[in-house]
């Protein structure tokens, strides 16, 4: 009776494993981040110290939680603040509305935004959810500074940029391994992403992207970061 | 006038020997089985919680709750903590009274439930279930009115207004949209629920729980088994309790009053904060009374074998453990069974639980009688099996033809 196999089945999966990975408990660890993962945003600057941001407002325009808030000014003349005309005078994003979409890091013109993997940031007040430019803004490092509500943890600000999106423009093979971004303070000219041959080639551990699920094969998938 | 004192004598030989003198130490001890019982309640909720939680975690193959305290045991009281410090909101359509009336509308009646249950006691070699406390005899339950299984059906139908009044108070569509399917099931169950009652009852011979649960622990057929009222009855109205129980405790496969897919919470998706709490509490607190009354009706409640030490103790131990199992019961409903359509749970409900234990009654009172008159059981049996079988088929055929009729009318021309 069907009725009574499900009951079995129920039964059944009492005895087995969990596949629940536990967070953070027991080894202190936390799972690795995949490299492209969207977490809260950093506004870069230059190698040479400058601002990435020239006030476009692109990003506001194309944000569909509409949480960003840009307000351009002209760069003063004996002190600029980025190259070029413009810069960002007011940069806010609202983190209650956030949806991590990456949109406005495609649609900046400059790579001034782009997004860091750190996802675990629980403010606890309206005004912390609000970050302004300062808070957003990489320090004279180039590293994105640290809130005190933000769980860092150490390696975790290596790959704050998305420069790994622009090895492959719109998606064609022709522009794999062309540098084609700026260079970024504290970390200079990122090198591109590895080939996608030569990523099929190795052989990508379990426990890399996946999470340790055994089963679950990359390779179909052509998924693996590295 | 005889007469009337022979009455009384057996009145007064009936109930809890406590009250027959009652007195301060009397008192003192019927206050502290209730607070017994309050803790015992408030404790079996916490863990039903925890348990429900880390069951279906396993069945789910996750984890589940485990970081309040070993095993997460302590997440239920984590949660209570959390919902006395949430905001408490009254929706401005609201019926204010009757919205903040509405929980304790029904958590109350999931305490008083309890009251009737005898939860401990020898009931071996005639004890009866009698235990010394203080030097005064009386039984391990808070009351034994000599209508205790009546008590039963009265509160469990008067928690539904509680979800009823708070569905309809809350101002808000789905809350009385829940609250609407909520009335109606427990109408289309509650009846099938009170027949499959009527069956121990009519086996046992008592309203009282406490004679229901010493009937069961007399000698059982062949002197192997025991005499619990689901052997008694010949399972079938356990069967359908088990149903209509679980319909009446809004529990997966029954619980429309609160599917969350269609009606966001049901009732109570307008309340927040303790409100909210105690429905929540309130419905475990009802899981975990009905397993006690599924004990007490057809498993023999705390009868059974003294292995070693105090007969009360084993009492209490033997309750536990049956109530357990049907709360795994109810867990392991949840985690297999799909939701009922709504036309499905009306259509169980009337067409195939109430008359099916209408007619299983039927066949109960027909087998004692036979047995009292010394008739051939085998042909009353035959007999009850065509009697069966000819009613299927009338039913059947009026199904059939109301769906006819209803088709029919569907379609003007």
């Amino acid at each position: 009776m069907g009725l009574l196999r499900g009951f079995a089945v129920t039964f059944r999966q009492m005895f087995q494993r969990p596949v629940t990975n536990q967070y953070v408990i027991g080894t202190g660890e936390k799972a690795p981040k995949p490299e492209r993962l969207h977490g809260r945003h950093v506004l870069n600057r230059y190698e040479d110290g400058m601002e990435k941001c020239i006030g476009c407002e692109l990003c506001a325009g194309v944000c569909p939680a509409r949480c960003i808030y840009v307000r351009g000014a002209d760069n003063p003349e004996d002190d600029p603040v980025s190259p070029g005309e413009r810069y960002g005078y007011v940069y806010e994003i609202n983190y209650l509305r956030c949806i991590h979409c990456d949109l406005c890091v495609e649609a900046c013109p400059t790579e001034a935004i782009t997004e860091t993997k750190l996802f675990e940031f629980s403010f606890t007040s309206r005004e912390d959810a609000v970050y302004t430019k300062d808070e957003l803004l990489v320090d004279d490092d180039g590293m994105p500074r640290h809130m005190p509500w933000e769980d860092w943890r150490p390696g975790e600000d290596e790959h704050t940029s998305a420069w790994m999106r622009a090895t492959s423009p719109s998606g064609s093979a022709a522009f794999e391994g062309r540098v084609a971004w700026t260079g970024e303070l504290g970390y200079g000219v990122r090198s591109p992403e590895a080939a996608q041959a030569d990523k099929d080639a190795v052989t990508v551990p379990a426990d890399d992207d996946d999470h340790g699920h055994d089963d679950h094969d990359d390779h179909d998938h052509g998924g693996g970061d590295h | 006038m005889s007469l009337l004192v022979t009455g009384s004598a057996i009145v007064a030989q009936q109930g809890d020997p406590l009250l027959f003198d009652v007195d301060l130490t009397a008192v003192g001890i019927v206050v502290g089985k209730v607070l017994v019982i309050f803790a015992f309640l408030l404790v079996a909720t916490m863990f039903m919680v925890w348990f429900e939680r880390k069951l279906i975690s396993d069945m789910q193959n996750r984890i589940g709750p485990n970081l309040a305290g070993p095993f997460g045991i302590l997440q239920t009281l984590a949660d209570g903590i959390k919902f006395f410090f949430k905001e408490d909101l009254i929706p401005d359509r609201a019926q204010r009274r009757v919205f903040i009336l509405a929980p304790f509308l029904s958590f109350v009646p999931a305490f008083l439930l309890f009251v009737v249950i005898p939860f401990g006691g020898d009931f071996n070699d005639g004890n009866a279930g009698v235990v010394t406390i203080f030097g005064r005899e009386t039984f391990l339950q808070v009351a034994d009115p000599p209508i205790g299984v009546l008590f039963i059906l009265a509160m469990s139908s008067l928690a539904v207004y509680g979800a009823m009044l708070a569905g309809w108070s809350s101002g808000s569509k789905y809350p009385l949209l829940g609250s609407v399917r909520q009335s109606a099931q427990m109408i289309s169950y509650e009846a099938a629920m009170g027949l499959a009652i009527i069956a121990v009852v009519v086996k046992t011979g008592s309203l009282s729980t406490h004679d229901i649960v010493v009937t069961q622990a007399g000698e059982g057929l062949g002197g192997i088994l025991p005499n619990w009222g689901v052997l008694l009855t010949l399972g079938v109205p356990f069967v359908i309790f088990v149903i209509a129980a679980t319909a009446e405790l809004n529990r997966p496969p029954f619980d429309l009053v609160e599917a969350e897919q269609e009606l966001v919470g049901g009732f109570h998706t307008e309340y927040s904060s303790i409100r909210f709490a105690l429905f929540f509490l309130a419905e475990f607190m009802n899981t975990v009374t009905m397993s006690a009354i599924f004990v007490t009706l057809f498993l023999g409640g705390p009868a059974g074998p003294v292995l070693f030490g105090p007969g009360w103790l084993w009492g209490i131990i033997w309750f536990a453990l049956k109530v357990f199992v049907f709360l795994f019961m109810f867990v392991w409903f949840r985690a297999t069974l799909p939701r009922l359509r709504y036309d499905q749970l009306m259509d169980l409900g009337w067409k195939v639980l109430i008359p099916l234990s209408l007619g299983w009654i039927l066949l109960l009172v027909a087998l004692d009688l036979a047995q009292d008159q010394n008739w051939n059981l085998f042909a009353v049996g035959i007999g009850a099996a065509v009697v069966f079988f000819c009613a299927a088929m009338l039913l059947r055929a009026a199904v059939r033809s109301g769906q006819a009729t209803r088709h029919t009318l569907e379609v003007p021309d």
